[in-house]
């Protein structure tokens, strides 16, 4: 008898208490017309950034692909002629498979691929979906605002001899060494 | 009236009825929304209220499948007795002073009678759909229909001493001196919980329980079939608030003696008020387990119901006596 006279008064006290719940303000975010507030380090879509010379950072070193769960990354490394720079030929990245887990971003030791505040890619059709390079690529060096990978790199490019990059010693001369 | 105009009226009140399933549709997910912190449906039209257009498109548009194992003329069958059922329980609702489609002397009796047909809806249902889900459901169903049915029949008798009548109208004449809710109070939370579990709404909506049985009886019906079920489930609805408002809130009476305020208007605005608090219980109340079910019903509401009539007939003859 007691259980079920307690069992009422705690149905009875639901019932109000969600009653109550008529005064109270709506969780929701009407999302088209009211934008939720995204971190700079929110992980959205993927971008390629440039480093600050304008040239791309990307050297297609296959490390993003390879950390990719869903294998959604992929590319071709190139040698440019001219300079001797890497460069991916093309960038594919498949966007319907994309979970932005950020690990591509982690693993990149070039800061070039960077996951950026935005998920609004709704597309028709699933072949939308699928980014070049040219749609990956952004005019500027995204969240790393001075890094220049060749420019710390021992990397030998035109221009820039082994032993020149920034905090870089020369190379030891092997025939001097005599004793 | 003449016969012509209770025809009108009749029509009008079934046009009525069915859209005001329609809307309490929309109604209850706003309803819902609001005691659950969010909006509900608020995209279509002012307040969302085209929502019932469009899930009315929809319904139609679907697909209309019979499965080939299901037994086809009942699966067809078993949607529209639940309407046709609820519909004609609105025959007896006095929603103003002769404002009736009819007034029978049995009035009360007519209206248990077509609940308990609605019963026929979910187990034929059931049964028709050839699917394990849908047999259990409609066995749930059968099972706490016929239980609840017993004291939902009971739980009124006490209405029935104190006005001395089975028509609706004489009930509510009898309402003058004081509404039922608070002579008959007892009786009014017995035939409240007993029309929840009648019209197997949420708290008690163990035929469908989507957690343990997908959808229950419905599962196998899509298209305009499920939208006759569901727009059975809202008549219920409604016609089960116009009753509890008939006998035990003084149907059209007003209260404080507005009685500037057309009757109609008090009826429409007490069913309302009723609709809502079945819409809060549906929002507040989680659903009971179904042995659970079963012995609310048969340990607790029956004696409560049983010793509620013996007071109510005790006090009816000394009354009478005195």
């Amino acid at each position: 008898m007691r259980d079920l006279v307690e069992s009422l008064v705690s149905q009875l006290r639901t019932i109000w208490s969600i009653l109550l719940h008529t005064f109270t303000k709506a969780e929701t975010v009407q999302y088209p017309e009211e934008k939720p507030y995204l971190a700079p380090r929110y992980r959205g879509r993927i971008v390629l950034t440039q480093d600050p010379d304008g040239d791309e950072r990307c050297v297609a070193c296959n490390l993003c692909a390879a950390a990719c769960p869903p294998d959604c990354i992929s590319l071709q490394q190139g040698t440019r002629e001219e300079d001797g720079r890497w460069y991916p030929e093309f960038f594919r990245i498949n966007f319907s498979r994309c979970i932005m887990c950020g690990l591509c971003e982690e693993a990149c030791p070039t800061n070039a691929i960077q996951l950026i505040p935005d998920f609004e890619m709704c597309e028709y059709e699933r072949e939308s979906m699928v980014y070049e390079k040219e749609h990956l690529m952004i005019d500027g060096p995204g969240k790393y605002h001075d890094y220049n990978f060749y420019r710390v790199a021992g990397m030998e490019i035109k221009g820039k001899k082994k032993g020149q990059a920034e905090n870089e010693a020369e190379p030891i001369d092997i025939r001097s060494l005599l004793p | 009236m003449s016969d012509f105009w209770i025809i009108v009226f009749a029509i009008s009140v079934m046009l009525g009825a069915v859209g005001g399933a329609a809307v309490a549709t929309w109604f209850e997910r706003r309803l819902l929304g609001l005691w659950q912190d969010r909006y509900g449906p608020n995209r279509i039209g002012p307040f969302g209220i085209g929502q019932v257009a469009a899930d009315m498109i929809k319904l139609l548009t679907k697909h209309d499948w019979v499965p080939p194992f299901a037994d086809k003329w009942v699966f067809i069958f078993a949607p529209t007795a639940i309407v046709v059922a609820m519909l004609l329980g609105f025959a007896v609702v006095p929603f103003g002073p002769g404002l009736q489609i009819i007034d029978l002397n049995i009035g009360l009796l007519f209206f248990l009678g077509m609940t308990s047909l609605a019963v026929y809806s979910v187990l034929l249902g059931g049964l028709a759909s050839n699917n394990k889900y849908a047999l259990l459901g409609g066995l749930r169903s059968a099972a706490q229909m016929v239980s609840y049915e017993v004291f939902m029949g009971l739980s009124l008798m006490g209405v029935v001493m104190l006005s001395g009548s089975f028509s609706m109208v004489d009930i509510v004449e009898s309402q003058r001196d004081g509404w039922y809710c608070f002579s008959q109070f007892l009786g009014l939370f017995v035939f409240v919980i007993a029309a929840i579990a009648e019209s197997h709404r949420l708290p008690f909506d163990l035929p469908e329980a989507e957690h343990e049985l997908t959808a229950g009886f419905h599962t196998e019906y899509s298209g305009m079939k499920f939208a006759m079920f569901m727009l059975g489930e809202y008549l219920g609805l409604i016609l089960i608030s116009c009753m509890i408002t008939t006998l035990f809130f003084g149907g059209w009476l007003a209260p404080f003696s507005l009685t500037f305020i057309p009757a109609i208007v008090w009826f429409s605005l007490k069913t309302f008020l009723v609709i809502c608090f079945f819409i809060l219980l549906r929002c507040a109340i989680p659903r009971p387990r179904y042995d659970q079910l079963m012995s609310l019903g048969w340990k607790i509401m029956l004696p409560i119901t049983l010793i509620n009539l013996v007071i109510t007939g005790a006090v009816a003859l000394w009354i009478a006596g005195a």
